[in-house]
């Protein structure tokens, strides 16, 4: 048998308190969700699952509560924001780490990253009181004049432009995710070795050519989890949206109309929820709302994790 | 003697401040194999950089004097670097296969330069696989990730993608150095027999390996060349006592 080695009581309290520290977590996350499932258990009973995220309404007044209305809202909003912030968030990391000459590489990097610490809400008043209004009078019927005439694409850009609406919601969350598939795209390219890029220069390619037949297939993963990740973000995004969205419970094709997203209508009804069964359908949500960011995280690392290898090769 | 096909004259160069190369004059015969050899940090691989303007890549980085390339400096301001590039070739320390198909890591050059029929595509792929002496091992899978092949081979394809374009020189900044033995054998043999088409540049840490495989060998020392000539005689019988300290191990 070996000799243990003598325990140190100092090591032995640091050691337990930091595993304490970690455990709470693991324990925190345990617990929120069983909170959530219980408190939605009566409108899981009465509804069920799938029925509940296919059911359009959300009637307070005959007790009638569906999801489908809420995850419509979402999911347009989220993915409305990630097509306008990822080819943005990824032009600003090439930019960053291609192209822009070391004096500019500090101070932009610093810029997206002050993007990101304004809070949620401070987007939100400007939303409201700025990027609406403006929404309203000049790019919605600008939109609807151009655009909103094609056979097809009319139908998103029909009725009166109000401001408050998916389109304005989605521009407000792709400003605020811009920072976040920014700076781990930008990781990402980093991760690309020098040498690999220089010999693209070396057999002649431009530099356009270096980022997009070597730099962008050699860190695809990455940034797919930064996009990823970023998913996560908008799907979880209250504040900010809850401004511009008007919280209406309807499925529209046009994206000038008001909607819901399950973020908003929790922040928005808690305070009204009256009966039992509305409260708990709204605990609903959030289960719904928490397992759909759990996955989405998930996923994220998943091809974070992927990529890290592939580079540590 | 062979006729010049590189001739650096009074070759000065600066990262910022830093002053890298001394007053360099060195000649590069054609159809020969150049070593550049020296202790870490003498400049070896700084200079072998200049010949394709790859300090370009970086900022605050400075030339002056000449490298006369088919009658014209290279140095100049008015020189088309991504035709120099194709012109002269480059093969790095450590095997740098693209993210793509072998096919596509060796038409990579091809295509840059506006050659899009596939089938003349195929012609050169093979000829360059060919003359790179990896074809046997790799013709049934063309389509195959580089990443797939081994580090011997990676580094054979990059030669070969580097010979794609036709280069009249190519430069090897120590193409063994994370190869093992076998694998560095053949690279050494490959630049010897590749000779008689292109004019080689290397840079090496190991001078068996400069005995081995250079007809003209250079030494470099805090950024200044000491001596240069045929390599028979720079490791029998050095003019300078400064490369005779070097090769016989009394320093570096």
């Amino acid at each position: 048998m070996t000799k243990g080695l003598k325990k140190d009581p100092v090591d032995f309290i640091f050691g337990t308190l930091t595993a304490i520290a970690s455990l709470s977590v693991v324990l925190l996350i345990g617990g929120i969700f069983l909170a959530l499932v219980q408190e939605s258990t009566p409108a899981i009973e009465k509804f069920g699952v799938w029925k509940f995220i296919t059911t359009v309404d959300w009637d307070p007044v005959a007790e009638v509560f569906g999801a489908l209305s809420t995850l419509f809202g979402t999911a347009v909003t989220t993915v409305l924001s990630l097509v306008f912030a990822v080819p943005i968030a990824i032009g600003i990391a090439i930019f960053i780490t291609e192209i822009a000459p070391g004096f500019l590489k500090g101070p932009i990097g610093t810029a997206i990253e002050l993007l990101a610490a304004i809070p949620s809400i401070i987007y939100g008043m400007w939303g409201l009181f700025t990027l609406a209004p403006i929404m309203e009078e000049y790019i919605e019927p600008f939109l609807q004049s151009t655009i909103g005439r094609l056979p097809l694409l009319s139908i998103l850009f029909e009725g009166t432009p109000m401001g408050i609406d998916l389109l304005t919601a989605s521009l407000i969350l792709s400003i605020m995710i811009i920072p976040f598939t920014a700076s781990i795209a930008r990781d990402s390219f980093n991760l690309t070795p020098s040498i690999v890029k220089e010999s693209a220069y070396a057999v002649g390619a431009t530099r356009w050519e270096v980022v997009k037949d070597v730099v962008l297939p050699y860190s695809k993963l990455g940034v797919f989890g930064g996009v990823v990740l970023s998913l996560g973000r908008a799907l979880g995004e209250t504040m900010a949206v809850a401004f511009v969205l008007g919280n209406n419970h309807q499925i529209t094709s046009s994206l000038f109309d008001a909607a819901a997203t399950i973020t908003v209508s929790l922040a928005n009804e808690f305070t009204e929820a009256d009966t039992d069964i509305y409260l708990s359908s709204l605990y609903y949500l959030a289960l719904i709302l928490f397992v759909m960011s759990f996955i989405t995280l998930a996923v994220a690392r998943f091809f974070l994790l992927r990529a890290e290898r592939r580079y540590a090769r | 003697m062979n006729p010049l096909e590189l001739d650096v004259r009074e070759l000065n160069f600066y990262y910022g401040e830093t002053h890298a190369l001394k007053n360099i004059n060195l000649p590069v015969y054609r159809h020969s194999v150049t070593a550049l050899i020296g202790p870490s940090g003498c400049g070896k691989t700084t200079l072998l950089r200049c010949f394709n303007r790859m300090h370009d890549l970086y900022h605050g980085n400075r030339y002056s004097g000449e490298i006369i390339f088919n009658g014209r400096n290279i140095l100049s301001d008015d020189i088309d670097l991504i035709d120099l590039r194709s012109r002269i070739g480059m093969v790095f320390q450590k095997p740098t296969p693209f993210p793509m198909s072998i096919f596509d890591n060796i038409a990579y050059g091809l295509k840059l330069r506006g050659i899009k029929k596939r089938s003349d595509l195929s012609e050169r792929v093979e000829r360059a696989l060919k003359h790179a002496a990896l074809w046997e091992e790799v013709k049934d899978k063309l389509n195959e990730s580089a990443y797939a092949l081994s580090g011997g081979q990676q580094q054979r394809l990059v030669i070969a993608r580097a010979l794609a374009v036709e280069p009249e020189v190519l430069l090897f900044d120590e193409p063994t150095s994370a190869l093992d033995p076998i694998s560095t054998a053949k690279i050494e043999e490959l630049a010897v027999k590749l000779k008689d088409e292109v004019t080689i540049i290397i840079v090496t840490h190991n001078m068996q390996q400069a005995a081995r495989i250079s007809d003209w060998t250079g030494f470099l020392m805090l950024g200044e060349l000491i001596e240069i000539d045929r390599t028979d005689k720079i490791f029998t019988s050095p003019s300078e006592k400064l490369t005779e300290d070097y090769i016989t191990g009394r320093f570096g």
